[in-house]
Parts: structure tokens; C-alpha cells; sequence
């Protein structure tokens, strides 16, 4: 007992194509276990079908039309907004399940915090936006919506379309992979030290400063809680920038105020007389 | 006396890529947190305002505020990130 390493749980070679950039390391690993637990959830709860939904059919139901309701249709339009949300949600579940495992405890280590995940998820989003944009306004319309937005005196052109150019086609998949990889690695970050230091005071050096160390311990308590919050933040915010720039890319830049304003107003509007008649 | 002190002097260690990169990635972080903790006070500080003018507007007024935290914590992470590459690649 006294030489088993701990480290060893954690940090092993590769089990498969080592050097190569498809080792199969424990990141590959915890995201098939996020994958299987993000379809495990999904195909349990949708197999009840009753009319009145309970338990596990009710909560993956709340899940997806939370993403087709708030995030596809009020974003994108009550047209075209069903169509994207299969991508919304299977988004929206994948980046939350995998986010989740840094509060799992045992696991502690969120996938998308190794900037190849989150990267790869934003340059998927970036090609599904501008192929919907070249499809529903053409090649040639869609650029020139972008570069030369309407409603501008001509001589800003000069000033205003390459920072368009610039902000749309690199800065936009950009940010999106950096928020969410910045916001794991601090999360995680934070959570370790956190834990290093009860550890530390707790089991490892008993000292006169130990109780210190239950300090620490209440701390982490409360940082799981809100590194809960953080994680569906996240996953919120990454779905949600998503459906703004497809909505962008349907709509073309100037008349989707109009529209999205109109729908929501309109659906509080009812919402509001459903609840004047029940009152 | 000369060479006691140029001595004395060299034992220091003087200005090397270690110190240089500690002394940029406190920077880099404390510059990088001042912007979006103003950002995020005014962002909070307005969406109290409006919930206190306009209470049945809360709801949605909730959802706006989460957005706008999201975006602007943003920066301050990319910061906290951008510290730790550069005292990776001072010393």
C-alpha cells in the first residue's frame, strides 16, 4: 500500500497511437465518458412518451425546448429557428455534460479546458454559419452584406469593412473558443488550488494552522456551487452567440431587429393576457 | 574598494528572464482585471436600476444581465490565461 502512487491514476502514457496527435490519453477518454453520458441521458428520458411527462422524459424535454424555444426561435425567428435547433441542443448538451465533469467528484477535469475541444466545436459553428449564409443569400450577396453593411455614408467604408471582414470571419470563432476554454481553465484552476490547500492542511502537514484548512474546505464547498453556475453559463452563452450569427447569416444585417423584437413582444404580449384571464 | 563593490554588485543577479517574466504576467493580469470589473459593475449596477423601475420586466431583464456578464468576463479570463502563457515563455 505504501507504494502506490496516486499519480498513477492520473497520469498515464497513452493507451493507444502515442506520440501522434491522436493518442488516446485520459482527455480522450473523459470526453467519450461526456459523450456517453450526454446520449445515455438523452435516449433514457425520451423513451417514455407519455402525454404527460414525468421524471427523465420530463427533464430532457425542458432541455431541448429551453434550446429550441429561448435560444433557436426567439434568436433566429419562428421560421427558420426549428430547423437549427437539432445543432443548438446537440451543442448546447455536449459542451454542458462536458463542462460538468469538473464538478463530478473523482473525475474533477473538464474536457473543454484543452483548447482542441472548444476550437474544434467553434471552427464547426464558423463553417455552419457561413455555409447557411452562402446558401440562403448567395455567395456573392452574403459577402457584400458583411463587408458594406447598408446605411452607411460611403467615405467610412474605407475605415469600417475590413474591421467587419475582420471581426466576422476570424474574431467571431475566435472569442467563442476562448471563452469557453478561459472559463474551464480558471474554474479549474481556482478548484484546484482550493483543494491542494485542504489537503494540504488537513491530511498531509497537521499543523497549528490546520483549521485553516477547514476554512478552505467550506470554500470549496461554495466554489462547486458556483463553478454549477459557471458551467451552465457557459454552455448558455456558447449555444446562444451561436444562434445570433446564424440568425445573422439567414436574415442578412439589417431587417432581423425588426423581426426578433416583433415575436417576442408578441409572445409576452399573449403570455401576459393568459395571465390578466387566469388572475 | 572599486572591486569589492562591482563584486557586491554582480552577486545580485541583475535583470534576468525569470524576474522579467514574473513582473509581466502580474501585469498582464492586474491591468487586464481593472476593464471588465468596471464593465461588469456598470452591467449589474444597471440591470438592479431596471428591475427596481419596472418589476414585471425582471425575467427578461435577468436573462440580458447574464448575457452581458458572460460576455465581459470574457476578457478577464482571456487575461488570466495570457498571464500564465507569458510566465511560461519568460523564463
Amino acid at each position: 500500500m505504501q507504494d502506490f502512487d496516486v499519480n498513477h491514476l492520473f497520469f498515464w502514457d497513452p493507451i493507444a497511437f502515442g506520440d501522434s496527435p491522436f493518442a488516446i490519453n485520459r482527455v480522450v477518454i473523459l470526453m467519450w465518458v461526456a459523450s456517453i453520458l450526454c446520449i445515455a441521458f438523452l435516449i433514457l428520458g425520451s423513451r417514455a412518451r407519455r402525454l404527460v411527462p414525468k421524471r427523465a422524459q420530463y427533464l430532457v424535454e425542458t432541455g431541448y425546448l429551453f434550446v429550441r424555444n429561448n435560444i433557436a426561435i426567439d434568436v433566429i425567428g419562428p421560421k427558420d429557428g426549428p430547423k437549427y435547433a437539432h445543432y443548438l441542443a446537440t451543442l448546447f448538451f455536449f459542451i454542458f455534460f462536458s463542462n460538468l465533469l469538473e464538478i463530478v467528484p473523482g473525475i474533477n477535469f473538464p474536457v473543454t479546458s484543452r483548447m482542441a475541444i472548444p476550437a474544434a466545436l467553434a471552427v464547426l459553428t464558423w463553417i455552419v454559419f457561413n455555409v447557411v449564409g452562402i446558401m440562403k443569400q448567395g455567395p456573392l450577396n452574403y459577402v457584400k452584406g458583411i463587408a458594406f453593411p447598408p446605411g452607411v455614408p460611403k467615405p467610412i467604408y474605407v475605415l469600417l469593412t475590413p474591421i467587419e471582414i475582420l471581426s466576422t470571419f476570424i474574431v467571431r470563432p475566435f472569442t467563442l473558443a476562448i471563452r469557453l476554454f478561459a472559463n474551464m481553465v480558471a474554474g479549474h484552476t481556482l478548484l484546484a488550488i482550493f483543494f491542494l490547500f485542504t489537503n494540504d492542511f488537513l491530511r498531509e502537514n497537521i499543523s497549528i494552522a490546520s483549521p485553516f484548512g477547514v476554512v478552505t474546505l467550506l470554500i470549496s464547498c461554495i466554489l462547486i456551487v458556483f463553478e454549477l453556475l459557471v458551467i451552465s453559463l457557459q454552455a448558455y452563452i456558447f449555444t446562444m452567440l451561436t444562434a445570433s450569427y446564424i440568425g445573422e447569416a439567414v436574415h442578412g444585417h439589417g431587417d432581423e431587429h425588426d423581426e426578433a423584437t416583433e415575436t417576442s413582444s408578441t409572445s409576452q404580449k399573449t403570455q401576459h393576457e393568459t395571465e390578466g384571464i387566469a388572475a | 574598494m572599486v572591486e569589492a563593490m562591482v563584486t557586491l554588485a554582480q552577486e545580485g543577479g541583475g535583470m534576468t528572464d525569470t524576474g522579467l517574466a514574473a513582473i509581466g504576467a502580474g501585469l498582464v493580469y492586474g491591468l487586464g482585471a481593472i476593464g471588465p470589473g468596471i464593465g461588469i459593475g456598470l452591467v449589474f449596477g444597471s440591470a438592479i436600476e431596471a428591475m427596481a423601475r419596472q418589476p414585471e420586466t425582471a425575467g427578461q431583464t435577468r436573462a440580458t444581465m447574464f448575457i452581458g456578464f458572460a460576455l465581459i468576463e470574457a476578457l478577464a479570463l482571456i487575461g488570466f490565461v495570457l498571464s500564465f502563457i507569458v510566465l511560461g515563455a519568460g523564463g
